[in-house]
């Protein structure tokens, strides 16, 4: 029995130290390849996983002079105030609201924008025009709330200025919560729609171009070839990209909305990141920020893994 | 599409065309209007009443601004920020991508998971934001290179740049007794110059660009970046807190001058590089494909 025993504990060990041995040998070989990991390895240990830490805080009653050890555990206690609070659900409605304008609004129009561009036949002038609505992807937010300011403004607004020029009242439309979902959505195509164009031209250019020779030989009009062949031809894109906007419908961009808000529009333009700016930040309420900001990031997460599920399951390739 | 080349330009052309020229229009012309306000001479500068374009021209705006301490500090600091932050960003994004490349690397698939995982779920901003506050960094520089050295995205789509070199040459450098090290930077760098230039602007934006970690991370008003006095002075048109109200008199330009040519100031560096951006930006976003 005994013998037994130390047989097996040594076929083990060996076994177990032959891996082991294994192993180190593919440290030894791998060493410059771990040297090279190593930055970006920390990196994200420091500034991506030991924040996570800090996710406890909404279970307690965290007192940022007290610090977090001194601070009491309070369980569950500020996500009832969370979901108790009506200011809460104004927060979700905003950010689905704004994400709904983006998808109904903004979605669409690269897509348009990429059949009109792809039927110029002109290079120069499709090169030019490219260049011209890609420029403001480029630019910071910053930038193009000030650009908004000179257009919309009562004071320095161009619109106004002209209202004005034609003897008419100025309007303030940065003060007008009816139009912030509106005046969002319009930034964002300003910006980004031409930017989003590449991708659906990318899927275009990948088109046989005798598919249009046979179209054009059946009499196909330019609307039909856009129809029958351009169409067609970006339908996966445009699936994929839409399912995968979908899993973003929690984000909102956050400096955007941080820049455009005002006392007058905060009922319909508070959104969960500016929350936990103006209560966890500036206001001190770390608690009830970090657990707001928890539950964001959490539903984000499901929302994104959901959609890329589903991504993956028609055959594409996903986010990850 | 050859074959449609050579027909005549039909009505549907002419509407496309005149659709598109308007659209490319609309891109810019809240540029040539900022940019017009910021050079009319204050002589002719009358507030509240619209101008096409200024009846008599003036510099004296940028000479204003660029006369003052604080814009010029700013412009220091996102200068710094901007250099020092893309070098890094990229040693870090190219380093590490070039390691997660190697599929036999033991341990890959879950410093892989982590980088993945930082995609899709964030600790938030408070969280991030004490771990700055923890580390001492608060009112430095640091703090707006340090948490953005690289990020998940960047590196998915570098490495997925770096799959698809060919393997034979990696492989016979090795076969030659290049160490891992030797093979990343007389192969491999070399060989990703398209996506080294493509993320140096991409990575020099980001950082040009940022506002908010700013706003947060830098509460001295001293260390103010770019975006931040730009931000002050246009959309809260205070100049005192701009730093900029010592020579406030009869002798400073209007106002509304001062404003425009500061948004020009901060988009100017952006449409200067702007015709190498495109080429290479568009050809990222290419390699990451739906990865956007």
């Amino acid at each position: 029995m005994k013998s037994n025993e130390l047989a097996v504990k040594k076929a083990s060990s060996t076994v177990f130290g032959g891996l082991l041995r294994r192993r180190w040998s593919e440290y030894v070989k791998y060493r410059y390849m771990y040297l090279l990991v190593l930055p970006g390895f920390l990196f994200f240990v420091v500034f991506k996983l030991v924040p996570m830490w800090g996710l406890l805080i909404a279970f307690k009653d965290y007192n940022p002079i007290a610090g977090f050890g001194q601070s009491e555990w309070v369980g569950l206690k500020y996500f009832k105030e969370m979901f108790a609070d009506e200011h809460f659900y104004s927060m979700l409605r905003n950010t689905l609201l704004i994400n709904i304008f983006g998808l109904v609004f903004f979605f669409p129009l690269p897509i348009l924008l990429a059949v009109m561009l792809n039927e110029v036949r002109h290079e120069m002038f499709k090169r030019i025009n490219q260049s011209l609505v890609y420029m403001p992807h480029f630019l910071s937010w910053v930038v193009i709330a000030s650009l908004t300011f000179f257009m919309l403004s009562v004071d320095i607004g161009m619109v106004n200025k002209v209202v004005r020029l034609i003897g008419l009242e100025p309007y303030s439309f940065l003060n007008d919560s009816r139009l912030f979902w509106g005046m969002l959505t319009l930034q964002g195509i300003w910006k980004d729609a031409g930017w989003g164009t590449i991708i659906f031209l990318a899927a275009i250019a990948g088109v046989n171009p005798e598919r249009y020779e046979a179209a054009v030989v059946d009499g196909a009009s330019r609307f039909r070839q856009i129809w029958h062949v351009t169409l067609p031809a970006i339908r996966p894109t445009i699936v994929v990209l839409l399912i995968l906007r979908l899993g973003h419908m929690t984000d909102v961009n956050f400096e955007q909305v941080l820049l455009m808000m005002n006392p007058l529009v905060r009922e319909v333009a508070d959104v969960f990141d500016t929350y936990v700016y103006n209560n966890g930040i500036l206001r001190g309420m770390y608690s009830i920020g970090v657990t707001v900001g928890f539950f964001k990031g959490f539903v984000g997460l499901a929302l994104v893994m959901a959609s890329n599920y589903i991504v993956k399951k028609m055959g594409h390739e996903g986010i990850y | 599409m050859s074959f449609v080349h050579q027909k005549k330009l039909t009505l549907f052309d002419y509407v496309n065309y005149f659709l598109l020229a308007l659209i490319s229009a609309a891109c810019i012309f809240p540029f040539l209007y900022v940019l017009g306000v910021s050079l009319t001479h204050r002589s002719v500068y009358v507030p509240y009443s619209f101008q096409w374009f200024p009846q008599k021209w003036s510099l004296d705006a940028y000479a204003y601004i660029l006369s003052s301490n604080s814009f010029v500090n700013a412009l220091k600091s996102t200068a710094f920020i901007t250099f020092f932050g893309t070098v890094l960003n990229l040693v870090f994004t190219f380093t590490m991508a070039y390691g997660l490349t190697e599929k036999r690397l033991p341990h890959r698939r879950w410093i892989y998971g982590l980088v993945v995982f930082s995609l899709v779920f964030s600790a938030g901003i408070i969280p991030n934001f004490l771990l700055i506050k923890q580390l001492g960094l608060m009112n430095s520089y640091w703090a707006l290179i340090l948490p953005a050295l690289t990020n998940a995205w960047s590196l998915i789509v570098v490495k997925s740049f770096m799959d698809s070199l060919p393997q034979e040459v990696i492989e016979s450098a090795k076969m030659d007794g290049c160490t891992d090290i030797g093979v990343f930077i007389r192969i491999i760098l070399p060989l990703s110059k398209p996506a080294i230039a493509a993320f140096l602007l991409f990575f020099a934006v980001s950082h040009w660009n940022t506002y908010f970690n700013a706003v947060m991370f830098l509460t001295d008003s001293k260390k103010w970046t770019l975006q931040v006095l730009v931000k002050s002075l246009v959309l809260d048109n205070s100049a005192k807190t701009a730093g900029m109200e010592a020579s406030i008199g009869d002798s400073s330009p209007p106002s509304e001058t001062v404003r425009s040519a500061s948004i020009m100031l901060a988009v100017l560096p952006i449409l200067f590089v702007y015709p190498f951006l495109q080429k290479h930006f568009a050809k990222g976003v290419m390699i990451g494909s739906v990865k956007g």
